[in-house]
């Protein structure tokens, strides 16, 4: 089978389309935080009241619906239909609209690439790279039609652009056929789960390094020092809540990371013999599990709540970065395809 | 019946008992001291570390277990780091003893921990909900409604309410409360998870125990028989029987390679794929089977994997008698990507003995810097580039040699030619090099893992396990019922949970609405005092 060039051709453009569309998002989700007006930190640090701890599980059953109220409250929009927009709420409105359009066009790259090829477009890193760039900006999207999650947008597009911008510089392969250890069905099972996984990931760090810096805010200003966060922090959810969503986000992903080492384990049992070789892509998922894991546990062990857990989440994430580019540049294995 | 605390049990943390300092100076003391740090979280979470940075050298370092080839690279190129390393266990890192002390000190760590849960859940799935506290208004989630129902009947239909929903549930009509409890699957699901993953090991165990992985090398036209002597190389686990082979046999009749032409990708593979006439076992019929890189050939709990692939040149050499002294198909080891394939013949029946080396190149270049080499990997162009050797092979030292490589310390070299296919070289001495032709050869990997079954089972049971624990919530709710005005009965509801960010107000909400309207005269006081 041949590859339909016009179609790759076309799939290029609407990835280079799509990334000019994520800067532009970029830049309006920068305005949006910036003229956000913020929270009052000192109000997050103080000993809560029993009565507010209520008020605040009783809002953790709708979830960060309470975010947008708060900032909604806060920012004086609810008040009445009449009053302007708040500061920051049509910058961020424009850039949740850019980038629909910019995950449209990149969707549309993903599936003409598939096309070119007939096959699904994730052989080699790069077509790896852009489909979880797809992923990623889709899940954010869908989480944004239901809560307001503008605060995030902009630690959502960067990841994105920064994959988009490995994927057509260094990691850039043309549309071509599949190597024969490729030719299976579980490529699309075991890929497929990855890149959910990647998306997760991804947001699940964004959100742990965001709850860093939130929580420290709130602690330096409850003892009344400064801190370079603080402005950032202002404009974000509570930190406790940053936390909950970030553990949220892996608790759903680490079945699913499971379930993509073990489809990964069953594809090898039957491309090479054996369903664990410890391949160095094998090795560093296996690492990036047990971080993972120790996250889980460090969250219920005293001692290692909150900021350490934190870390542990984040360099859980490296091991994952690492594994994702990393591994296929730095060693050879049997994971090594599509050039790089 | 035990009695039991409104949260006690709830949440699946599990106790964390400070190890302290070991009681008493007796070695019972220490015993307890030692098995109590062991079985804690913070432990598990320190060998859970150790585990990852462990297996990290086993990414960074060749490993003997993927590719032996390599670490006798490294050991031949830096002799000294290379030994050191080597006494460290950085080689076999997945099958050293300080790797398997940390991950044996980590399964007992969590059997440890999860086998006294396990009894402890047992029990709670078994004890009634706990008594429903004095003052439900002082819980996280909390109610107030005024029925028009007696208060017995309130209790019945709350019981019946939380039953339908699948609640464990406890009436205690004199005291006027219901009490129920739901979400243990979270528990069983965790500790589920965490056996499971012992006997995913013990599967493991089981697999490299009484299985075995052997390798072969199969030119176009020959056979394998499925015997041990027939392997290249061959790994039995310990308890390997190895008249337990399965007996059958394959001949190779095709191998088909594809590949990319033009493009970025040039070269790059494309389609292998492996005819072969099979016969499951001596006297049974022959049938024909293809086997593909994901597309083993299955023989009983045997599989044959499609490896790898290369060529195997034909050379017919002439003796200067114009007997023939070697007729065959030789096996060249690709060296990149393009099949520039080494080759080594050796004809012990000459005198002087007669040795060659030297290359075959599926599509052959010469260039001054390269030399010889192959352009692209199909034989479009094939060529042989061979340089001759005659005196000792030295065959008959005893000391064991490599087929592919010729000990040239007791030979001369006689002279040095390209062929291509049909054309022949007259050496010297009259002897007559033919190059008759290539085939192709196809390896292969005949593999048994008894095991395998049981670990996908304990891997998918604790999949299911690990699902379970972390979206189930544990949560009670208690309903308190007591006579307000005249045929008004007040009606308490209140919930509870400790499972990280959630939240049972939902339910309460549904069960409070089921049972009565909310009070008026309560609305304002939400919160007594």
């Amino acid at each position: 089978m041949s590859t339909n060039e016009t179609l790759a051709q076309l799939s290029n453009q609407l990835v280079y389309a799509s990334m000019v569309a994520y800067a532009v998002s970029t830049v309006s989700f920068a305005a949006s935080l910036a003229a956000t007006k913020g929270r009052d930190l000192t109000q997050a640090a103080a000993p809560v009241s029993r009565r507010s701890a209520k008020a605040a599980e009783k809002a953790e059953a709708e979830g960060s619906v309470l975010v947008a109220t708060r900032i909604e409250t806060e920012t004086g929009i609810g008040d009445g239909g009449s009053e302007p927009l708040a500061p920051g709420r049509r910058a961020g409105n424009i850039a949740i609209s850019v980038m629909w359009l910019a995950t449209i066009l990149l969707g549309a790259g993903v599936l003409f690439r598939g096309l070119s090829v007939m096959r699904a477009p994730w052989g080699n890193m790069y077509e790896f790279s852009i489909t979880t760039a797809f992923a990623i900006s889709l899940t954010y999207l869908i989480i944004a039609l239901r809560r307001d999650v503008r605060w995030l947008g902009i630690f959502v597009v960067i990841p994105v652009l920064l994959s988009l911008g490995l994927a057509v510089t260094v990691l850039y392969t043309e549309a071509a056929q599949l190597v024969p250890a490729l030719k299976s069905y579980w490529l699309v099972i075991h890929v497929a789960i990855a890149i959910i996984c990647g998306a997760s990931f991804c947001v699940a760090a964004a959100l742990s390094s965001l709850y860093l810096i939130s929580e420290k805010a709130e602690r330096r200003t409850a003892e009344g020092r400064s801190y370079w966060g603080t402005g950032l922090a202002k404009r974000l959810p509570e930190s406790t809540k940053l936390d909950g969503m970030s553990y949220r986000t892996i608790a759903f992903m680490f079945p699913l990371w499971t379930f993509a080492i073990v489809a990964g384990a069953i594809w090898a049992e039957n491309a090479w013999g054996r369903y664990w070789g410890w391949d160095p892509k094998e090795t560093w998922a296996f690492i990036t599990w047990v971080g993972y894991a120790a996250y889980l546990h460090a969250r219920s062990t005293a001692g290692w709540k909150g900021r350490k857990a934190a870390y542990i989440s984040l360099v859980a994430f490296a091991c994952f970065v690492f594994n994702y580019f990393g591994v296929n540049i730095f060693f050879s294995g049997l994971h090594s395809y599509g050039g790089v | 019946m035990t009695e039991r605390t409104v949260d006690d049990g709830l949440s699946t943390v599990p106790q964390e008992v400070d190890a302290g300092a070991p009681a008493g100076f007796g070695v019972r003391g220490w015993l307890r001291w030692a098995w109590r740090t062991l079985t804690s979280m913070r432990t598990a979470l320190v060998l859970l570390f150790l585990l990852a940075i462990a297996s990290v050298p086993g990414s960074v370092f060749p490993q003997r277990g993927t590719d032996p080839a390599k670490v006798a690279a490294y050991l031949a190129d830096d002799p000294v780091k290379g030994q050191i390393l080597d006494r460290l266990g950085m080689f076999d890192v997945f099958a050293s003893p300080w790797f398997a002390a940390i991950y044996l000190l980590l399964f007992i760590s969590l059997a440890g921990c999860v086998i006294p849960r396990s009894v402890q859940h047992w029990r709670a799935m078994r004890a009634r909900p706990p008594a429903a506290p004095r003052n439900l208004s002082r819980l996280p989630e909390h109610r107030e409604v005024v029925s028009d129902d007696t208060p017995d009947d309130v209790l019945d239909a709350a019981a019946e309410h939380l039953r339908s929903r699948r609640w464990r549930v406890d009436v205690d009509r004199e005291q006027g409360w219901v009490a129920a409890e739901k979400g243990y699957s979270r528990e069983t699901g965790n500790l589920v998870f965490h056996l499971a993953l012992v006997v995913m090991l013990v599967g493991v165990a089981l697999g490299s125990y009484g299985g075995f992985r052997g390798n072969v090398v199969v030119r176009e036209g020959s056979s394998f028989a499925n015997t041990l002597a027939q392997f290249d190389s061959f790994a039995p686990g310990r308890g390997f029987d190895e008249s337990s082979l399965a007996p059958f046999s394959f001949t190779l009749d095709r191998f088909t390679a594809e590949f990319q032409r033009g493009g970025m990708q040039n070269g790059a593979a494309r389609e292998f794929s492996a005819d072969v006439t099979f016969v499951p076992e001596p006297g049974a019929a022959p049938e024909t089977r293809t086997i593909e890189v994901n597309e083993p050939l299955v023989v009983g709990g045997e599989k044959v994997f499609l490896v790898g692939h290369g060529y195997a040149p034909t050379f017919r050499i002439t003796d200067k008698a114009g007997d023939v002294v070697f007729k065959d198909s030789v096996v060249c080891l690709p060296q990149d990507g393009n099949f520039t394939s080494s080759c080594v013949v050796k004809v012990p029946d000459t005198t002087p003995q007669l040795g060659l080396t030297g290359f075959f190149l599926p599509t052959a270049a010469v260039d001054d810097i390269r030399g010889p080499h192959s352009t692209f990997p199909a034989a479009d162009d094939p060529a042989v580039f061979m340089s001759a050797w005659e005196g000792d092979l030295g065959l008959d030292s005893g000391a064991p040699q490599s087929v592919f490589k010729l000990e040239t310390e007791n030979m001369t070299r006689v002279g040095i030619e390209a062929m291509r296919p049909g054309e022949s070289w007259t050496l010297p001495d009259g002897t007559v090099v033919a190059f008759e032709g290539y085939v192709r050869f196809a390896s292969f990997a005949v593999a048994k893992d008894p095991g395998k079954e049981l670990a996908l089972a304990a891997v998918v049971i604790s999949m299911a396990g690990l699902a379970l624990s972390l979206l189930v919530r544990r949560r009670r709710v208690w309903v308190r019922v007591s006579a307000a005005a005249a045929a008004s009965t007040l009606v308490d509801v209140a919930g509870l949970t400790r499972s990280e960010h959630t939240t049972v107000a939902d339910e309460v909400d549904e069960l409070a609405s089921a049972l009565g309207e909310p009070a008026a005269s309560t609305a304002d006081q939400e919160e007594p005092a």
